[in-house]
């Protein structure tokens, strides 16, 4: 029993440090993020709102929401431990992890955790605040929640891919300005992929970012521009495939155990 | 017993650098040991490689019995490392930090009275609660010793632990290293100050490229250096007849060699000779420094 709680702690005590490393800075990675979503929110309310009907008897105000929701999930989850290791990296500090008896696999749950766990945060937080001005429905919630957790866990990993991989916070940063923001800007936050031409329909299919959107929104108005079957088993099968990529890179010991 | 510390054939390379080649090296229990060399000898490779910051092209190494390898988890359980570096997490607090640090190693509320006992005893009380951030390098320092220790491993290595440290935290340093060495753990040091590692450690070992070129007491050592050296303060300059001798000069001040101590007759001598006034002299027994520098000078 007394061997179960070590084995048990170490990794907790590395996701309880995790959770704590955004939460003393929430104002940063939980209220900032809120905001911008906000803005976004009244910004393109203000400009298409009223003149923009996506889904039959959806106004755009409302089918905008889902989206920002989950891009902000999406965009924090990454965020979480791309720079949590970037910066230990950075400093050095990376090490006393690397000194302890913790094992790949604790290390990547314990990470992976916590950017799911930061993801969700900020998203509830925008709902909570969305639902203040706007009605919105939770049709399938599950599929809602399945969604956020598979998406946020997606990008948690591929935080954990790109923190591995750059040496420096301009890496990081061409990541996230060339890669993640790309990807999540033409996923379908602000339109219907119906309303592009063929052949943009078709790039959009190769985004992993749209299954997300597209399911996520689907979980709140039972209406999407595919089937959330398909979205969740994208999604969930780029969370599998990213995670086996993720623990092999840490089993290897790529960039961190020279 | 089983050893501390056991390395048998270690090779590393870096490419096409030969880091570590076929390093051999027993340490026992409860031992004092220093690891010594010039930069780029291969100390800190090798004690990468005991923690598991970097892993043996071939070659194994075991702490307290495990594998670092097979074994990673027993084996850092057993390990305590002082980095060189003064990293720190700018997020927490010292205590903070040494909390999670104790639960990497499993370690929970049950550890807190031994945090204390290190927290006081490397004078950090009154830091326990500040940000690591805004603590002076000394006091960074001992947090990181401090780091080292809360889940009370056996084996501690410091590498450098005083590189940049004032006279008073060095003293407190090695006050608390003697202790934790008297009450059983095994302490492996890397340091450049040669008289710290004589009169702490009881083994030495020399590294020279990665190859380990000396290992055995301090004392036997020592004993390997016959001569004593001669420091004179004179009022002129040093006879020509002398200047083989120079170990090394500073203005009119002289360190010579001696093979042995009649020679200083034949200096005085010299000196008598020249007319030059001798207005300081002292006698110095060899001391690691000496080895150190007639080992490393050795082809």
């Amino acid at each position: 029993m007394n061997l179960i709680n070590q084995r048990i702690r170490g990794p907790w005590t590395l996701f309880k440090k995790e959770i704590l490393r955004f939460w003393r800075v929430s104002f940063q990675t939980v209220a900032a993020p809120v905001m911008t979503a906000l803005l976004y929110l009244l910004i393109f309310s203000h400009v298409l709102g009223g003149r923009v009907e996506v889904y039959p008897g959806v106004p755009y105000t409302a089918f905008l929401i889902p989206g920002l929701i989950m891009m902000s999930v999406l965009q924090n989850a990454f965020a979480n431990s791309s720079s949590s290791l970037i910066q230990s990296k950075v400093m050095g500090n990376i090490i006393f992890v690397l000194l302890t008896p913790l094992s790949y696999l604790e290390f990547f749950l314990a990470f992976l955790a916590a950017s799911i766990i930061r993801g969700l945060c900020v998203g509830l937080s925008i709902y909570l605040v969305a639902i203040c001005f706007i009605d919105l429905p939770l049709t399938h919630p599950l599929f809602i929640l399945a969604f956020a957790f598979f998406g946020s866990g997606m990008l948690g990993a591929f935080g954990i891919i790109a923190g591995l991989w750059a040496e420096k916070f301009d890496q990081m940063a061409a990541f996230q300005n060339f890669v993640i923001m790309p990807l999540s800007f033409l996923s379908g936050v602000f339109y219907s992929i119906h309303s592009l031409p063929p052949f943009w329909q078709k790039v959009s299919h190769l985004n992993p970012f749209f299954y997300m959107i597209d399911g996520f929104r689907y979980g709140f108005f039972g209406q999407g521009d595919i089937s959330a079957w398909f979205s969740l088993s994208v999604v969930v099968g780029s969370f599998v495939v990213l995670s086996f990529l993720t623990i092999g890179m840490l089993k290897a010991g790529y960039k961190l155990r020279g | 017993m089983t050893p501390a510390i056991k390395i048998q054939q270690v090779h590393k390379q870096f490419g096409a650098l030969h880091a570590l080649q076929g390093v051999d090296l027993t340490i026992e229990q409860g031992e004092f040991f220093a690891l010594l060399g010039p930069n780029g000898a291969g100390k800190s490779t090798l004690i990468n490689l005991l923690a598991g910051l970097t892993r043996p092209t071939s070659g194994n190494l075991s702490v307290m019995g495990y594998d670092v390898t097979e074994q990673y988890r027993q084996a850092r359980h057993a390990l305590g490392v002082v980095p060189q570096e003064l990293v720190f997490d700018p997020f927490f607090n010292v205590r903070e930090m040494l909390r999670f640090q104790a639960g990497y190693f499993g370690k929970g509320p049950e550890n807190d009275a031994w945090i204390d006992e290190v927290i006081e005893s490397l004078g950090l009380t009154d830091k326990a609660g500040t940000n690591m951030r805004r603590l002076s390098g000394g006091m960074k320092r001992r947090a990181l010793i401090a780091q080292a220790l809360v889940h009370k491993p056996p084996v501690i290595v410091l590498d450098e632990p005083t590189s940049g440290v004032d006279v008073e935290l060095r003293y407190m340093l090695w006050e608390f290293i003697k202790r934790l060495n008297r009450e059983g753990h095994t302490i492996i040091l890397t340091t450049h100050y040669l008289e710290e590692a004589e009169s702490l450690c009881s083994r030495v070992a020399l590294l020279k490229q990665g190859e380990l070129i000396a290992l055995d007491s301090t004392k036997n050592l020592l004993a390997t250096i016959s001569g004593k050296k001669l420091r004179l303060k004179l009022s002129g300059a040093l006879p020509v007849s002398l200047r083989d001798m120079i170990r090394h000069q500073e203005n009119q001040e002289y360190t010579l060699s001696l093979n042995a101590v009649n020679q200083v007759e034949y200096v005085l001598a010299e000196l008598r000779n020249a007319n030059t006034v001798v207005e300081d002299m002292q006698l110095i027994e060899p001391d690691l420094e000496d080895v150190f520098v007639d080992l490393m000078g050795r082809p």
